[in-house]
């Protein structure tokens, strides 16, 4: 029934599980402290074996009966959530160190279940395989949230996360439930075949892309109140991870079933994705304004780069899907970056995290404060930068298929989005100095430092980036 | 009066939006949202049962199975993290669930 093609082909998430359940052992051998950071060393490696093996991975492998695919788009989107959950992995050691308990090895295993699951999402290519890659995921992501688990606004976070993230998935497989029942099968292949554009059809495909929509965490369908608090109140490394690799893996998702399981209703889906669109991009630009603390800021950030990817999903078309993937690779680095920056900010043994305390940094450390800069541009799209790059993509792609409403409205909100990057830069440029930091881990400090270099010369050579994107894009067509 | 597909999709339909509306409209405490939310899966699985009867197709129920399985492990999880709450504040009241406003 197997062969090695096959065996090879899965490689990555059975290295993630195995390896998962082997740091169990591992960690439980022994309660002192280091066993925690050997754990969190030995996940990393797991990590990066993963991410071989999905990088030596070549064409196209369907198996378990058409239920699991891996092509160049799930290898490319795979890589992308490796690279977020490890580099986050890496940037929790610092933090972890200086809390009273050391780091638990529950972190790292925690991290890589999750892991385990975004791959199983980004290949899934049926509606079962799907939801219990989602699941696996999921069940993993309560936990982390959760994980302070003698403070109560933690354990509230993590309360609030698990009844939202249930509430949602339920959402999903009802509208899984009417997608079989309406098409009689689970699989993307027949579903894309039974699917017309009329009448109770499409009323379930309907249903199930805006479902789908929900455990991708986009505001409309997420309760806002919940999602952004919870932001604040998780541990820092914790909304470190929850930035980048869960969205990578929810967008690759989203991306898929749309593409693969219901091209025939494209213009419906599509009305769908523009609302989510703006929606997202309108509540990242105008919720962030206000905020003082710079981890909430960051949670809306992200709502809004949500909506900007969202808008290169939006034509359907394989530009638009390249111009997706580039925008989240780029989006991925801009976000470590920044983490791996607030992270560092520490005062007495302190973690700070209000904006204002940032005041005059460019006088008392230059060089944190430049590369931050080159962020906070970046993240604002302004060129040379790479966020321009991300930016420029999507929005060529909704315009190319005459999306101009979308494109314009995008554009627009990208400005208003700029103001609170901007301010940043102009509180740590301009304003009087107040005390400094403690000096910055040298783990962050190399995060931060690369994350600005490829920022600021990704101009340079864009290619390769964008040539696999291409790549990746077309295998979904 | 024969009982068809459309009945025990009314059924679980109506279940469903009892479990959100159970979700929204409860002021009570936590251990009713966990009952909602099951209340939702189980509507999920009576659909997916009457379309694999109606359909002669055994994957509907496949599913059901898989997600009974998940919906267990689901409410593990809630549980727990409702037990941590419990310890941390001493309450598992709705309305006191307002450390993080705003």
């Amino acid at each position: 029934m197997f062969d090695q093609a096959h065996l090879l082909a899965i490689l990555p998430e059975i290295t993630l599980a195995v390896g998962a359940m082997a740091l169990l052992m591992v960690g439980v051998g022994g309660r002192d402290e280091e066993r925690g950071e050997l754990v969190l060393w030995l996940a990393v490696a797991v990590l990066v074996l993963a991410g071989i093996f999905v990088a030596t991975g070549e064409g196209t492998v369907t198996l378990f009966t058409g239920s699991f695919i891996v092509d160049p788009y799930a290898r490319m989107l795979k890589l992308l959530a490796l690279v977020g959950a490890t580099v986050a992995l890496i940037m929790s050691l610092t933090y972890w160190r200086d809390t009273d308990g050391g780091v638990k090895f529950e972190y790292p295993v925690l991290l890589l279940f999750a892991a385990t699951g975004m791959l199983m999402m980004i290949s899934a290519y049926d509606l079962i395989a799907l939801y219990v890659g989602l699941e696996l995921q999921s069940l993993a992501l309560y936990v982390v949230a959760a994980f302070k688990r003698d403070s109560a606004r933690s354990s509230e976070a993590g309360l609030k996360y698990f009844v939202l993230g249930a509430l949602s998935s339920g959402m999903l497989l009802y509208g899984a439930s009417l997608v079989y029942g309406f098409t009689g099968s689970t699989e993307f292949a027949q579903i894309a075949g039974a699917v017309q554009p009329s009448g109770a059809n499409l009323g379930s495909s309907v249903w199930c892309s805006c479902s789908q929509a929900s455990p991708s965490r986009f505001p409309p369908c997420r309760s806002i109140c919940g999602r952004r608090t919870s932001m604040r109140a998780r541990p820092t490394p914790v909304a470190a991870f929850f930035a980048a690799a869960p969205k990578i893996a929810a967008m690759a998702l989203l991306v898929r079933v749309v593409i693969s399981a219901f091209p025939a209703v494209t213009t419906e889906w599509q009305q769908i994705v523009i609302f989510l669109a703006i929606a997202s991009m309108a509540l990242g630009s105008f919720a962030a304004i206000g905020q003082r603390n710079i981890k909430r800021l960051m949670a809306y950030s992200s709502i809004g780069h949500m909506g900007y990817a969202l808008v290169g999903l939006a034509p359907g078309t394989a530009e638009g899907v390249q111009g997706v993937i580039v925008y989240l690779a780029i989006y991925l680095v801009m976000t470590s970056g920044t983490f791996a920056f607030i992270l560092s900010l520490r005062r007495d043994g302190k973690m700070v995290e209000e904006i204002s305390q940032l005041s005059g940094l460019s006088r008392t450390s230059p060089l944190m404060a430049l590369m931050l800069a080159i962020l906070l541009f970046s993240l604002a799209g302004i060129p040379p930068l790479a966020g321009f790059f991300a930016k420029f993509y999507v929005f060529l792609a909704a315009i190319e298929s005459g999306l101009y409403a979308l494109a314009v409205i995008g554009v627009l909100l990208s400005v208003v989005g700029a103001f609170y990057y901007l301010r940043i830069v102009k509180i740590m440029y301009f304003d009087e100095p107040v005390e400094s930091f403690e000096p910055m881990p040298r783990i962050l400090a190399a995060v931060l430092g690369t994350s600005g270099v490829l920022i600021l010369f990704f101009f340079i050579y864009p290619a390769p980036l964008v040539a696999a994107a291409g790549v990746a894009a077309k295998s979904l067509f | 009066m024969t009982v068809g597909l459309s009945h025990y999709l009314t059924v679980a339909a109506v279940l469903f939006t009892v479990g959100i509306f159970g979700i929204f409209l409860n002021r009570k405490n936590v251990i009713v949202i966990l009952m909602s939310i099951e209340l939702m899966m189980l509507a999920v699985n009576l659909n997916l049962v009457a379309f694999s009867a109606f359909h002669g197709d055994l994957v509907g129920q496949i599913f059901t199975l898989i997600a009974l399985t998940v919906a267990a492990a689901e409410a593990a999880i809630g549980l727990a993290i409702v037990v941590v709450y419990f310890r941390n504040r001493g309450t598992i009241d709705v309305a006191e669930i307002d450390l993080l406003k705003g």
